[in-house]
């Protein structure tokens, strides 16, 4: 017993590695249920300051640990995530477990089924701890517009996190879980996956089933996985990807092993620099960092080039416009009839619906579904939406032709370290400027890791975004591997 | 692309939202979507004609029209999903009078 506890600190205290912890509990040392009751109480503990978690299904995860160490006792194989204690983040769905999106509206609500990444996650062997804080339906860059409070950035507790997925990447951060999921639609995973010093993924539009996910915008809405390393997240990426007839948009391609696929060298791939994302604006300590890396790469035995891609610089505007009129679109299914809130303003249907959108929307969920409705209102639909679209589809056209160059392309993920709590929330233009480096992925619909590339003086993380074409994760993963490995 | 809006604008996309704003909220969202619209109003450089808007990147993905077949299938069972209602008799979603006599 006492050996065992003494393995499960030491997965505590070091986390990642899952094949390790795998052998771990195959062989016996170590108890997946003694794992998850480790990291309840590391969550008990770090949750009031950092405010990670919304919720806990400690029912479901201590029987599914149980099923883990059952299994490990009969001597049967394990699955791949076998006991792996794992976080969702809140606007994805679990059967009976509070879904809130950090919103007032979804008040109450207990989902009747899960979402397809978090079941197959399950069936991968993984113990879901619970429930994960983030911007109130994934609209933000730094988690402060969740309905239940900020979450703090656990490398410095006066800086954000990064947003929306804030608090997936703090509980890898952490500690409070080995892995998470998290959504990304101009940045979500990404951002603060690089502001918290841990690994994110943002899979090929598609790779990933969107069922069960709270839409914000559906052309450009992804789930991926958060972890300590690349390799664990090629991991997890490998067990929640593949085709979900239950998402139309859902690609039919096979799955390949991706964290095998990682193991393989990067020598003789082209990697791609492109200037846009290293001009006016990047935080001279943050291209210090990402240089750093691209030396790594060349050490490595890739050959790095420039490629062209100039229509980032309206990446952005695009983004605000498609993502806003998707999202005023899907968020007019709020309307306190089937589930959630209810003003008791309702003396007839039309205040019923008003006054219950008004009360439990925050601020920015109203600005957004204002900005899209303009968008798409009469007279105005050409002028923005329409040409949105069409710059769309120049900057994916840029891509495809850069790809043709180039196997990856490496960017700094965020011009700028993780600011403090407050710094943007008075400017919502300003917060919209941190998703500049990664609306264009968005937006192209390619895939792409984010991983740590030493930090600032100030102990700041750095992230590196590597970029590949759709479907090819694996060289994405390949490349990431490269960074990681050279400890920047 | 250079309209501004007005605090009639405001009210009207609000109401085509179902968004009933308070007057200090409609004041502020007038500043931000102005200074949103300025923003944006960039694209305007780019010429864009003859572009195809692009919609959804399954295209590019070389995925488009791949569709599940139009089968029935059973959804999920009243009980399960009524419940979840803020008013409902367990067979209906009920809600305040729609039209006033």
């Amino acid at each position: 017993m006492a050996a065992e506890t003494k393995s499960v600190q030491n997965f505590v205290e070091k986390p990642g590695m899952l094949a390790e912890l795998r052998a771990e509990i195959a062989a016996g040392r170590t108890k997946a249920t003694d794992l998850a009751t480790a990291y309840y109480d590391r969550i008990a503990a770090k949750n009031p300051t950092l405010n990670v978690y919304l919720s806990l299904t400690k029912e479901r995860a201590l029987e599914q640990a149980a099923r883990v160490d059952a299994l490990a006792a009969k001597g049967d194989p394990l699955p791949p995530l076998a006991g792996v204690p794992v976080g969702i983040k809140d606007v994805l769905v679990m059967q009976g477990a509070p879904a809130t999106a950090a919103s007032k509206i979804l008040e109450g609500y207990r989902p009747p089924y899960d979402a397809t990444s978090v079941a197959r996650l399950e069936a991968a062997g993984a113990v879901l701890l619970g429930k994960i804080n983030c911007d109130e339906f994934a609209m933000g860059s730094s988690n402060e517009n969740s309905a239940y409070g900020p979450v703090r950035n656990p490398v410095d507790i006066d800086r954000v996190p990064g947003g929306s997925s804030g608090g997936s990447a703090a509980a890898v951060a952490a500690n409070m879980a080995v892995a998470t999921l998290g959504t990304d639609t101009g940045g979500s995973i990404r951002q603060p996956a690089s502001f918290c010093g841990v690994v994110g993924v943002l899979p090929t539009y598609g790779r990933v089933s969107r069922c069960g996910l709270i839409a914000l915008a559906s052309s450009l809405d992804r789930v991926g996985p958060f972890a300590a390393n690349v390799r664990d997240a090629a991991t997890l990426l490998g067990a929640i990807a593949g085709h979900d007839p239950k998402d139309a948009t859902s690609l039919a391609a096979p799955v390949e092993d991706y964290a095998t696929e990682s193991d393989k060298p990067v020598e003789g791939m082209r990697v791609g620099i492109p200037a846009e994302y290293f001009g006016e604006g990047l935080d001279p300590e943050v291209r210090a960092a990402i240089e750093k890396g691209i030396d790594a790469l060349k050490a490595a035995g890739c050959t790095v080039k420039p490629v062209s891609l100039p229509t980032t610089k309206y990446a952005v505007p695009t983004y605000y416009l498609v993502a806003t009129a998707e999202a005023s679109a899907n968020l007019s299914r709020f309307d306190g009839v089937r589930y959630g809130y209810r003003s008791p303003r309702s003396e007839n249907l039309a205040a019923m619906y008003r006054h219950s959108r008004d009360e439990a929307f925050g601020a920015e969920v109203k600005r957004r579904i204002l900005l899209g409705t303009y968008a798409l209102s009469a007279g105005y639909y050409e002028a923005y939406y329409r040409k949105a679209q069409q710059v769309r589809r120049l900057l994916a056209e840029e891509f495809l032709r850069a790809f043709a160059e180039v196997d990856a392309i490496v960017t700094p993920t965020s011009p700028a370290p993780a600011f403090k709590l407050g710094e943007k929330t008075g400017d919502p233009l300003s917060m919209y400027l941190a998703d500049i480096y990664t609306v264009t992925a968005s937006l192209a619909g390619i895939c792409g890791v984010t991983v740590p590339c030493g930090s600032t003086r100030a102990g700041l993380p750095v992230g590196m975004q590597v970029l590949a074409r759709h479907l090819g994760e694996s060289t994405a993963f390949r490349v990431a591997r490269a960074v990681e490995a050279a400890k920047i | 692309m250079s309209a501004k809006v007005t605090m009639e604008d405001v009210q009207r996309v609000a109401e085509l939202a179902n968004l009933e704003l308070e007057p200090d909220e409609t004041v502020r969202m007038q500043q931000d979507l102005n200074a949103i619209l300025d923003y944006v109003a960039e694209l305007n450089e780019l010429d864009t004609t003859g572009v195809e808007p692009l919609e959804q990147v399954s295209e590019l993905e070389g995925s488009a029209g791949v569709l599940r077949p139009d089968a029935l299938e059973a959804s999920l069972p009243r009980p399960t999903v009524m419940p979840q209602a803020p008013d409902t008799d367990g067979t209906f979603f009920k809600v305040p009078k729609v039209i006033e006599r």
